[in-house]
């Protein structure tokens, strides 16, 4: 990125896969590639061209996936859009759209006050495949509806709720936009219905009662619960947090009712894709979109079980973290098949026998086979062989991966198999390594 | 006639699964078709009928035993080698050589000279069982092994064998 842009976008943080990290209630709205900016107001600057432009809520996030640089226009700054106009000629060439940012100082300011001035006016040109219209249109939508402001006063309501002996409640809505209100006004305020224990108890039903009305009016129906996704989700975070909190303070509950709360929160934890990639938002980019998403996504899960999962747990995994934007498994293949072209850490793997699994790109079959050759070098294993089963026990995998692996490793000579009255068994090759003019004495 | 001593692997289970892996399934191979040998040749037995059960195909200490289809490939690939011979078209039996035609010819040539029966004449039968060949590696030779090796004798001119009248005096005129 060149100097002069630097100063005019904000840095935007970009995850391993190349998409943008979003601020907490941060949704991505539409996606627009091939796009150049230029500078209207700054004579000779030079253009920043090809860069996929991603709308937020809060943000026009600008991405250049090559260089892996990004930056970002908080929509704060935007004081006015001149849309392209329509003419005949717009028909053949492409359209440009004209932003005008209010700058502070000469540098690009948060939004508008009385210091504030008029100055920086940005070019989009749409070079790319996908059409400009429903951006236009969307930006337009976004700018009325003024999220980020919302954003700031939730902090403020937050931070008076947290000095009146309240819970911090949304805990992590407090990070990011709190850093810039240093200097907003905390009223400190003793109310009387809030001291106290009986203040303390109102105040849990209080919050009972919400999460009460938030579920009931999610699932009233489906275009309610998908607006209530966000609320769905926090709600969610809540409640693991909670559950975190309660094992200290009853320690004498049942094992398996912790093992119950440690499951839970397994569970609200995959509940997580606050902005999830739709073809509604990004267009002819959905699935490039979708799979730097996935990549981000997969790569706790990959973690877990030891760097390989089945196609049909991380469809069932990333569904499930999506809530109700469902994608199709045909969704799926393709945005891993994306992955061969784009530079992600994970990879997609078809095995001889048509499994197809996700693996990352730092997990090996050495390290596999290691721990296969361990396991069948055991006196037990030297007399009865492993299953699959037992394979799957001792690597941490799913019997159908544990299967692979030792087909795999069948086929690579290290393992050679016994198909008896027990079933398919794998044992160490000593065939290949028997000497022929030693063995018959 | 000794215990024959089984070598290690014939107790390890994959050695009675035929291997699907190429190099694996070579070896596999290689190491029955000397089992084979070296087990025949200990207990002189000539033929294996695959419709029989056969004591080396079945181990019964860890209750596994050949497929028929193992069977017939291992023993195709000692027929492929020049080891042994198909007796029928339906490779139901099998003629193990494990000492083959000329070698079993240059043996009874050798026992011709040893015992001057240089212009003798022998029945069959009396090569196979009679007091002549006892204890020698001759006897107890399967009777259509000998027929080929007398042929191959007669063809370098050193026996003729002629028919009496019944199959028990066919015999042979040596002229070493």
């Amino acid at each position: 990125m060149d100097r002069i842009w630097a100063e005019v976008l904000r840095p935007a943080q970009l995850t391993g896969a190349g998409r943008p990290i979003f601020h907490p209630n941060e949704i991505e709205c539409q996606l627009v590639d091939g796009v150049e900016m230029q500078l209207e107001t700054v004579p000779n600057a030079p253009s920043f061209r090809n860069v996929v432009v991603i709308l937020t809520t809060h943000r026009i996030v600008c991405v250049d996936e090559n260089s892996k640089n990004a930056g970002a226009i908080a929509l704060g700054a935007v004081c006015r859009v001149f849309p392209p106009k329509k003419t005949l000629k717009s028909m053949f060439v492409a359209s440009r759209m004209r932003i005008q940012l209010w700058t502070k100082n000469g540098s690009v300011a948060d939004g508008a006050n009385s210091a504030t001035e008029s100055a920086i006016v940005l070019v989009m040109i749409f070079r790319g495949q996908t059409s400009s219209d429903s951006f236009i249109s969307k930006l337009g939508e976004v700018i009325e509806a003024k999220a980020w402001e919302a954003d700031i006063k939730n902090v403020r309501v937050v931070a008076q709720q947290s000095i009146a002996g309240g819970p911090a409640g949304n805990s992590h809505s407090v990070r990011g936009p709190a850093d810039q209100l240093g200097s907003v006004p905390l009223v400190r305020k003793l109310n009387p219905a809030m001291a106290g224990v009986s203040g303390i108890l109102r105040k849990e039903k209080e919050q009972l009662d919400e999460a009460d009305k938030n579920l009931q009016e999610a699932f009233s129906d489906l275009n309610a619960l998908m607006s209530k996704a966000k609320e769905m989700v926090s709600l969610a975070e809540r409640m693991r947090i909670k559950l975190l909190a309660a094992p200290s303070q009853q320690m004498s509950a049942a094992d398996d009712e912790e093992m119950g709360k440690q499951e839970m929160q397994d569970w609200l934890l995959s509940v997580g894709i606050v902005s999830p990639v739709t073809k509604e938002s990004a267009g002819a980019l959905y699935h490039q979109q979708l799979a730097r998403q996935l990549a981000d996504f997969v790569k706790v899960p990959l973690q877990k079980s030891g760097g390989m999962l089945a196609m049909v747990d991380v469809y069932c995994l990333f569904n499930r973290a999506r809530g109700t934007e469902l994608i199709s498994p045909e969704d799926l293949l393709q945005a891993c098949t994306i992955w061969a072209s784009i530079d992600v850490p994970v990879a997609m793997r078809r095995f001889d026998s048509g499994v197809v699994v996700i693996q990352s790109k730092s997990h090996n079959d050495e390290e596999v086979s290691m721990r296969l050759e361990i396991l069948v070098k055991q006196p037990d294993a030297m007399r009865q062989g492993i299953s699959a089963t037992d394979a799957a026990r001792a690597l941490g995998l799913a019997p159908a991966l544990a299967k692979e692996h030792l087909l795999a490793a069948e086929m690579r000579g290290q393992l050679c198999r016994d198909d008896g009255a027990d079933g398919l068994r794998f044992f160490l090759n000593i065939l290949v390594q028997v000497d022929i003019t030693k063995a018959f004495q | 006639m000794d215990q024959f001593k089984m070598p290690y692997f014939y107790n390890y289970p994959p050695y009675f699964t035929l291997q699907p892996v190429k190099d694996t399934r070579d070896k596999q191979v290689q190491l029955w078709k000397e089992l084979i040998l070296k087990y025949c040749k200990n207990y002189k037995i000539f033929i294996i009928n695959l419709d029989e059960e056969f004591p080396l195909f079945v181990n019964s200490s860890i209750e596994r035993k050949l497929s028929h289809e193992a069977r017939e490939l291992f023993l195709g690939a000692l027929v492929t080698e020049g080891k042994a011979e198909w007796l029928d078209k339906g490779h139901r039996k099998c003629l193990i050589l494990w000492r083959t035609i000329t070698d079993w010819a240059n043996l009874i040539l050798h026992f011709v000279k040893e015992n001057g029966f240089e212009d003798g004449v022998m029945t069959l039968d009396e090569i196979r069982t009679g007091d002549e060949t006892r204890g020698t590696d001759i006897a107890g030779i399967d009777r259509t092994v000998l027929i080929k090796a007398l042929r191959v004798l007669e063809q370098r001119g050193k026996a003729a064998m002629f028919k009496g009248t019944s199959a028990d005096d066919e015999g042979v005129k040596f002229s070493a």
